[in-house]
């Protein structure tokens, strides 16, 4: 797993990677209310907004941590939003990415220094 | 990931005050001023005054209620609100504090609101000179829904006005406190204006409210709605009320300070009661329809503009038997006989975005000039849906019309309806 200072993680599986907000980053959103994903098969640049989330507390937008294409979003949240609340780095995934540059990824940092950026 | 939050947006302007605002800004000149003039002065220094909470509000001006401990060791998470630092959720958050609230108790620290006595020769006919309410006739242990309004008939705040025999009970917003409090001192000069500063304010709301403050106060439970009382308790002299500000049925209880801990500890302990931050009690109040003050209303808004015309009784109208005489009246009573521009009116989004504060309204997709815009909006945890309230322009404030809102660039359809969007559960 891999963490973006914006409180994303990102998850590779042969060349795509799975991209959700850190249990860190949900729990100060507090309540989950609203979420809006990308289509699948945007093509996408790094730091796009890409997503909305609503929260009791606050509106946010997900940046894309990579340039690559969407190819698949989870449904699933934009249904039942509170599922960000329940499983954040789990089931509660926003979407899938093939990356076409993979450099940014050098920036990014493991769980331990995720830990220590979240202090 | 960016996010705003919402709290500075929706809620901090809305009531705000600091000392240090009101001192950078000249604030306490302001309301030297206000004492001789009134009106439309007031109007500005309470505008000045949450615009410097807006800008200029630090964690060391902030007040605390003496509750503060208690929320502390609640683990709340603690945010600036009318120049206070008040909390906004505890553990439990938003949601499940609001569904707890309409399902069985919650518990709510009010203090930050203003608690006034007015005393004099006829307080309630005094009190009229500057509220459009009928309160002469409001019989003794019985409140009443209320506004001061300015010169152009805008709404300067609401409050709520009791009747304990030989003196008026006052519970005025936090935001307005010291304004409100000139203005009374200004205008009703044959009446005493005593400030209550040692007593705390407590909301108990919900279903279970009665069951629950029924133990420590056994007769509490035979209040109807908007009755209040005075009474000897374990916890000192209580002034208590039944009302609230959630829609559901509950007290508020105004408790001397040097109980207020062990009150709050008492209710808490109970099965039933869960405290409940200022993020359930905003949405709490927009699913049953209630204007939060400088959001909903403020001195920009009339009393007809944001449909409270049921507060002002026959008896103050064109016609009745104590017609006008208060600020404002030329505007107001002409609105009532004839309608205003604009509206005050309830909104329900398709799909799941909330509409926030803020967001402009259109006729069509592609209408160019808004129509109107939202005032207040959220999700709705037991209507399980978005909610806004905001004004539009009268021709399109007939429940049913269909509109669109601006949300981030996108044109989303909106329903006018009805308000509250969830039933009142009091007892009438």
């Amino acid at each position: 797993m891999k963490y973006t200072e914006e409180h994303e993680w990102l998850r590779e599986e042969d060349g795509v990677y799975t991209v959700g907000i850190t249990a860190h980053a949900a729990e100060q959103l507090g309540d989950v209310v609203f979420v809006e994903l990308p289509e699948v098969g945007d093509t996408v640049s790094k730091d796009d907004e890409i997503v909305v989330i609503e929260s009791v507390k606050a509106a946010s937008d997900i940046l894309s941590p990579l340039d690559g294409e969407i190819t698949e979003v989870n449904e699933a949240i934009v249904d039942e939003p509170t599922k960000v609340n329940e499983d954040a780095e789990g089931e509660a995934w926003f979407f899938k990415i093939k990356a076409s540059d993979t450099s940014p990824l050098d920036d990014y940092m493991d769980e331990a220094g995720y830990k220590k950026f979240i202090g | 990931m960016r996010h705003n939050e919402l709290w500075r947006v929706a809620l901090v302007p809305a009531e705000g005050i600091t000392i240090s605002g009101d001192k950078d800004r000249g604030g306490i000149e302001g309301r030297d001023s206000v004492r001789t003039v009134s009106g439309a002065w007031l109007s500005i220094a309470c505008r000045q005054q949450m615009e410097g909470m807006a800008m200029s509000a630090s964690q060391d001006d902030l007040k605390r209620t003496c509750l503060y401990d208690l929320h502390q060791e609640l683990g709340a998470k603690m945010v600036p609100f009318a120049g206070y630092e008040m909390p906004v959720q505890y553990p439990l958050g938003v949601m499940k504090e609001h569904l707890h609230t309409r399902s069985h108790a919650g518990l709510f620290d009010v203090s930050h609101m203003g608690q006034v006595i007015v005393r004099g020769e006829n307080p309630a006919l005094s009190l009229e000179l500057i509220v459009p309410q009928s309160i002469v006739p409001l019989a003794e242990g019985r409140q009443r829904y209320a506004m001061f309004t300015s010169e152009d008939g805008g709404i300067l705040d609401d409050l709520m006005i009791a009747n304990r025999g030989d003196h008026l009970f006052l519970v005025v917003n936090a935001g307005c406190k010291d304004a409100d409090i000139a203005h009374m001192r200004a205008n009703l000069t044959d009446c005493e204006i005593e400030v209550i500063e040692d007593r705390a304010l407590l909301a108990l709301q919900g279903p279970a409210a009665e069951t629950a403050l029924g133990r420590l106060v056994p007769w509490a439970v035979d209040m109807k709605f908007m009755d209040v009382a005075v009474t000897d308790s374990d916890f000192g002299e209580l002034w208590l009320s039944r009302s609230g500000y959630t829609g559901e049925d509950g007290y508020e209880i105004s408790v001397p300070v040097a109980q207020a801990d062990a009150f709050a500890r008492a209710l808490l302990a109970m099965d039933e009661v869960e405290p409940i931050g200022l993020g359930a009690r905003d949405s709490l109040r927009l699913e049953a329809g209630l204007c939060l003050y400088g959001n909903d209303i403020d001195t920009t808004t009339t009393p007809v503009e944001a449909a409270l015309e049921w507060s002002i009784q026959k008896a103050r109208r064109t016609g009745g038997e104590r017609e006008g005489g208060f600020p404002g009246d030329a505007r107001i009573l002409s609105q009532l006989e004839n309608g205003a521009d604009r509206r005050r009116v309830g909104l329900l989004p398709e799909g799941r975005a909330p509409m926030r504060a803020g967001t402009q309204l259109y006729t069509s997709a592609e209408a160019d000039t808004p129509i109107g815009q939202v005032t207040s909006g959220a999700f709705g945890p037991s209507i399980e849906r978005p909610m806004s309230m905001g004004y539009v322009t009268t021709d399109h404030a007939e429940i049913g019309t269909r509109l669109f809102g601006d949300v981030r660039g996108k044109r989303q359809p909106v329903t006018v309806a009805d308000t509250p969007f969830r039933p009142a559960t009091v007892k009438r």
